[in-house]
């Protein structure tokens, strides 16, 4: 299967692209990686009319250490960031978790930024940096703003991002606290995660159990309140609305959601 | 010493390690330089009738040739009339199509029966146009309720074929009546689910009609069938037609003679005279390609309190999907098969076949059989648990013992040879059963979260079963010393281009280097039947054996007027290659001499070989498994397995046949499933949906040698294709219960996906 | 659009429509066909090839996005002489192929999974290439090979 026609241009500069992108207007999408589009192009669930690739941006491949933060440039790969010294120093959780995303040649062409923007509640990486509390940085016509990881998944498919609006980059906050755990449980390795949970400290996110990547909150709270982990877990599915699908119904999601939060609060226990 | 029995590598590996295979889309043969490019349309509806189809926007679309209907099919025969009373009696005889109001077209007419039925073809001049074009061709339907599993069809509130009257095109439901004096009866209702073969290369088919003859390039495991086929709809003589199958990347039943839209493929390319190529999508394969399985069995199974089984029941409902194809067909392997290994006094099989709004089943990796032996070993399972015996120790009182072979079954087969007994103990002492089960009391005892299965299956199945048709072989010497093979089976991974030339090289002692093996073409080979129900070696290769011991009598008798001597004192030495007169070992004549002086008519034999019956491989095999009981995932940890397959030719190739079937054996019975939703609609219609699995999934596998000569055939050998897959299957599942049986599980249907474990363990909980 | 790039050492140039996917370009543009294609969703790996000396699935990489970068294919593995890479010969080996389709795309994952891990366990092997499906060899014997080509002594014995 071949994506629909379209028209090609390929971006040498952040404001090349931003302008490529509003000449192409409301039809016209940035290409990077292309792991998440040009799926979705092939199977012609999405039919753009002009591709912007900007690929070639190597401003916005880097990982970089800002003192308190560490900066993510949105073009870096899921390879880069899984073997990135840095990350696996100071973001672990980033780095394992990029290890784990589809395989390893999607994780040589695909990108954390792609995967952000993407915003599937089934990838791995935005439950991560919500996790994470990281902070993203969008550039458009008007220039550049910053949105809380918290603030940036609106919904299924669904981000912040106004049309013509790129992410440069992710901004991640040094974690206060060392432990940490990433469990994503699938039937086969390449498989999207039928539930997921990333654990910073005693930040918990969970991912696919619901339409954007969520806090498990109340588990939060819990922990906050001095439960143990075990008993913190037992609300990992309070307020979430798991989808339904071939692999799970809510109620086998929620559960899962009970148990790896425990196995994930306990990992990260015995890491901090 | 005979090469056979030794360790070969193959001689195929180079050209695909190196330059990779010619499938038909790899083609650049003169003939088709120019093709157009076929792009199929298929309903996106499970039941519908068509109310309208109007292509004028497709053809304005650039580079579209034509887009063709079913009322474009108007210049070739009709397909012949259905069987005097109906379908029925004569559709179990054969893997035929239903006829009569059964009949399903090239193109759909006024109703689509399934997802993926194809309802017009786009020819475009360039690959890309053609799915852009399709996408223009504008088709009104009209929904229809949908059939969909076999309760429902069974139901017959929805009839897929009005005229029928029922969805019921055959119905030979089992008796019940062999129960009597059973200590202890069990009965079950289980789910053989419907899969998808996913070949790595879909269907593809390039055709060309030049000078009053069609040529077809087809992915296929049957040229010489495909041929017929063809010759059949089209009404030509065979002559007439040159079918070639190239490489072909995958089979496993699903490419079993030709697919029905090869045929459209081959029409179209003469309706428009233009030579034409389809490559399908994986996406149109999967609702396009036959599926296999899709099988409801219900099981009973009776015996006494001490582990004899006395009496066994399957009654089979075959879905086959919207069209009997070869759904008519496949359940009565699966009844022929029913007893399994077990000497069992009675035995009452029978089926019915079913329509549904899914695609046709067809033959998959065992057709038919493996679900015979995954309903008798769910059926020893489930009775060994009721009587609290041990399911290996009830397997061993209940399998035929050795000295009764030859075995005639309460259903029909007779089971040639084999050491049931030996294999299952095998495969118990290579596995370390008792210490296993001794893991497991520890892990039980404990508690612990990840818990240890261990599952038990024996099995027999039936290769070669259609012995009688045989197979081909034409053995040439040339006058430079080589030889070749004009092979009437057909590989598409098996090997036999290795296996073939090994068998020469052992007869003739002309080295391996020196043959060269042709299939696929038959131009130059227009008898054969090709690949299929693992009988390839022992049809096949015992034909090039026979062709190749004529060669040797021919090259006997020119050797002795050469050599001047008797033809009783020569002998040939397959060591050297040398033809010698006894007692003289310094002359000698190699092949090349023999052939320059047979002259014109040069050194060949022509062999249709054919067995008076099948043969009966059989074997064991141990799944050992690991299920998180907090989550239900499976981990398969081990799988240690005896295959007998008689006397083997070269273990290289039969242990990759049981790697491979073992591994489509786990898939079933831990992911792999086609799902529709209640409207038709397939759920797993891409690869990222359906779970084939990897690697990842997989351990090494543990393989133990038994190999037990068939007597039939001089190799002694039987087919290895498809017994991992049979094996495999049972013992997965019954790994995956047997893992949670403590906690009251005696049954989860496959896929024993995390979601059906886990229901099956809070089910069993709750109701403790 | 025109696209340039350097395919198994050689430099291929063509105009091409905007949409060409790069396995297109091999194989239609480059007359390269050894890279199979195997499913619409980024699945099976088939279409492996080597991008900048990463594998890549070359389905799911515009032919324009390989402007300007070196590719290698099945084809350009074997050394000039002809000999086959180490990775080939263990397949060779090993009997780590059966039809052959998703041999290509195995053999670039496998090449790639050992330039970024020379010496793998079984288990990294068995993930490194969960991105690749077979249907044939239940994928012992292309571990076998994986390990052998790796230099260490096979994963265990079949027998």
């Amino acid at each position: 299967m071949i994506p629909a026609a379209f028209t090609y241009k390929r971006a040498w500069s952040v404001d090349e692209a931003l302008d490529l992108a509003a000449q192409g207007g409301e039809d016209a999408k940035f290409l990077a990686g292309g792991h998440s589009l040009l799926p979705l192009m092939k199977l012609r669930l999405a039919v753009p009319e002009t591709l912007v690739d900007i690929g070639r941006l190597a401003e916005l491949s880097s990982v970089r250490d800002e003192g308190s933060y560490i900066a993510v440039g949105a073009l870096t790969t899921h390879h880069d960031l899984a073997t990135s010294g840095l990350l696996g120093q100071e973001l672990p959780l980033l780095a394992h978790a990029a290890g784990e995303v589809g395989d390893p040649q999607v994780r040589h062409r695909g990108t954390i930024g792609g995967s952000l923007v993407h915003a599937d509640p089934a990838a791995d990486l935005p439950a991560v940096i919500l996790a994470l509390d990281a902070t993203l940085v969008a550039r458009g016509p008007g220039g550049s703003r910053e949105i809380a990881a918290a603030d940036f998944f609106h919904g299924l498919f669904e981000t912040a991002l106004a049309p013509g609006e790129l992410l440069t980059e992710i901004r991640i906050p040094k974690p206060a606290q060392a432990g940490w755990a990433f469990q994503k449980f699938t039937k086969r390795a390449i498989d999207w995660a039928i539930v997921g949970v990333a654990v910073q400290g005693d930040a918990v996110a969970l991912v696919n159990m619901g339409q954007t990547p969520v806090r498990a909150a109340a588990v939060e709270q819990a922990l906050a309140s001095g439960a143990a982990p075990d008993t913190a877990a037992a609300h990992a599915a309070d307020g979430t609305s798991a989808p339904e699908d071939i692999n799970a119904d809510r109620g086998y999601r929620e559960h899962l959601a009970r148990v790896l939060v425990g196995r994930a609060l306990a990992e990260s226990r015995s890491r901090s | 010493m005979s090469i056979l029995g030794t360790r070969v590598v193959r001689t195929e590996d180079p050209r695909l390690l190196t330059a990779g295979g010619t499938y038909v889309d790899d083609l650049r043969v003169p003939e088709l330089a120019g093709a157009a490019r076929v792009t199929f349309v298929r309903s996106p509806f499970g039941h519908a009738m068509i109310t309208g189809i109007d292509a004028s926007a497709a053809l304005a679309a650039p580079g579209v040739v034509a887009v063709l209907t079913f009322q474009d099919i108007n210049d070739i025969p009709p397909p012949p009339p259905p069987p005097e009373g109906g379908p029925p009696p004569g559709s179990e005889a054969a893997p035929l199509p239903l006829g009569g109001v059964w009949q399903e077209p090239l193109l759909a007419v006024d109703r689509v029966r399934y997802v993926g039925e194809p309802v017009a073809i786009v020819i475009t001049d360039e690959t890309y146009q053609g799915e852009d074009a399709a996408e223009l061709v504008s088709v009104d339907y009209d929904p229809l309720p949908a059939v969909v599993g076999v309760g429902k069809a069974l139901s017959g509130d929805t009839l897929l074929f009005p005229d029928a009257g029922s969805n019921i095109p055959v119905d030979h439901a089992a008796g019940d009546t062999a129960f009597e004096g059973c200590d202890v009866v069990v009965e079950r209702e289980i789910m053989n689910q419907r899969v998808a073969p996913v070949p790595l290369e879909g269907r593809a088919t390039a055709a060309v009609w030049a000078d009053g003859k069609l040529t077809v390039w087809v992915s296929t495991q049957n040229a010489q069938i495909s041929r017929f086929i063809l010759a059949g709809a089209f009404g030509l003589n065979p002559d007439a037609i040159r079918v070639v199958a190239p490489d072909v990347g995958g089979g496993f039943g699903a490419k079993v003679g030709l697919d029905r839209d090869a045929i459209t493929v081959a029409w179209a390319a003469r309706h428009i005279g233009r030579a034409l190529r389809w490559v399908e999508t994986r996406s149109e394969n999967l609702t396009g390609m036959t599926h296999g399985r899709a099988q409801r069995h219900s099981i009973k199974i009776g015996g006494t309190r001490d582990g004899r089984v006395l009496a066994y029941r399957l009654d089979v409902v075959q879905d086959t999907g919207a069209y009997s194809r070869m759904g008519g067909f496949l359940p009565t392997l699966t009844n022929l098969m029913a007893a399994g290994p077990y000497d069992i006094a009675h035995v009452e099989a029978g089926y019915r076949v079913v329509v549904t709004n899914t695609t046709p089943i067809s033959a998959y990796r065992g057709a038919g059989r493996p679900e015979a032996t995954a309903a008798i070993e769910r059926a020893m399972d489930l009775f060994a648990a009721e009587i609290g015996m041990d399911p290996a120790a009830v397997r061993r009182k209940n399998l035929v013992p050795s000295d009764k072979f030859p075995y005639q079954t309460p259903c029909g087969a007779t089971y040639d040879t084999g050491d049931y007994i030996g294999a299952l103990d095998k495969v118990l002492a290579g596995a370390g059963y008792d210490e296993l089960r001794a893991e497991q009391a520890r892990r039980r005892e404990r508690g612990d979260v990840v818990q240890l299965g261990i599952g038990v299956a024996s099995y027999v199945e039936i290769t070669a079963a259609d012995a009688d048709g045989g197979e081909t072989a034409r053995v040439e010497v040339h006058d430079d010393g080589t030889a070749m093979v004009y092979t009437g089976s057909s590989a598409h991974g098996q090997g036999h281009h290795t296996a073939w030339a090994m068998i020469v090289e052992a007869d003739l002692g002309i080295p391996m280097a020196k043959v060269t093996v042709k299939h696929g073409d038959t131009d130059e080979i227009p008898l054969g039947t090709g690949t299929y129900g693992s009988r390839s070696l022992q049809l096949g290769g015992v034909a090039v054996h026979r062709a190749n011991l004529e060669v040797k009598e021919q090259a006997r008798k020119l050797a002795a007027e050469m050599m001047e001597a008797s033809e009783a004192d020569l002998e040939l030495n397959t060591d050297s290659g040398l033809w010698q007169v006894r007692g003289d070992p310094g002359s000698s004549r190699t092949w090349a001499d023999v052939a320059s002086h047979a002259g014109a008519e040069g050194l060949t034999a022509f062999v249709h070989y054919t067995d008076g019956a099948p043969t009966f491989p059989f074997g064991s095999h141990v799944a050992v498994a690991e299920v998180d009981t907090e989550t239900g995932k499976v981990t398969l940890v081990r799988h240690v397995t005896v295959d007998d397959a008689g006397t083997v030719l070269n273990p290289v190739l039969t242990e990759g046949q049981r790697h491979g079937g073992i591994a489509q054996g786990v898939a079933q019975a831990l992911l792999e499933e086609m799902i529709y939703d209640a409207d038709g609609n397939p759920l797993t219609g891409t690869l990222a949906d359906y779970a084939a699995i990897s690697a990842t999934e997989l351990p090494s596998f543990e393989l133990l040698v038994s190999e037990t000569p068939a007597t039939i055939n001089p190799l002694g050998a039987k087919g290895i294709g498809e017994a991992g897959t049979i094996g495999a299957t049972p013992a997965m599942q019954s790994a995956v219960i047997d893992a949670v049986s403590h906690l009251g599980v005696r049954h989860i249907d496959m896929p024993t996906t995390p979601a059906r474990v886990w229901a099956a363990i809070s089910e069993a909980r709750n109701s403790q | 659009m025109k696209v340039s790039m350097t395919v198994n050492g050689s430099a291929v140039t063509a105009e091409v429509a905007d949409r060409t996917l790069l396995v297109h370009f091999l194989r239609d543009v480059a007359g390269l066909t050894a890279t199979n294609i195997g499913c619409d969703t980024t699945s099976c790996g088939a279409c492996t090839v080597l991008l900048d000396g990463q594998s890549v699935k070359s389905c799911t990489v515009l032919a324009a996005q390989a402007e300007g970068r070196e590719v290698t294919t099945l084809e350009g593995l074997a050394a000039a002489g002809g000999e086959m890479h180490p990775v080939q010969q263990a397949f060779h080996a090993e009997h780590g192929l059966q039809c052959g389709f998703c041999t290509p795309g195995m053999v670039m994952a496998a090449v790639s999974l050992l330039a970024e891990n020379p010496h793998p366990t079984e288990e990294q092997v068995r993930t490194g290439l969960e991105g690749n499906l077979c249907r044939c060899t239940g994928y012992h014997n292309i571990v076998r090979a994986v390990l052998a080509a790796s230099g260490q002594a096979e994963g265990q014995d079949s027998q």
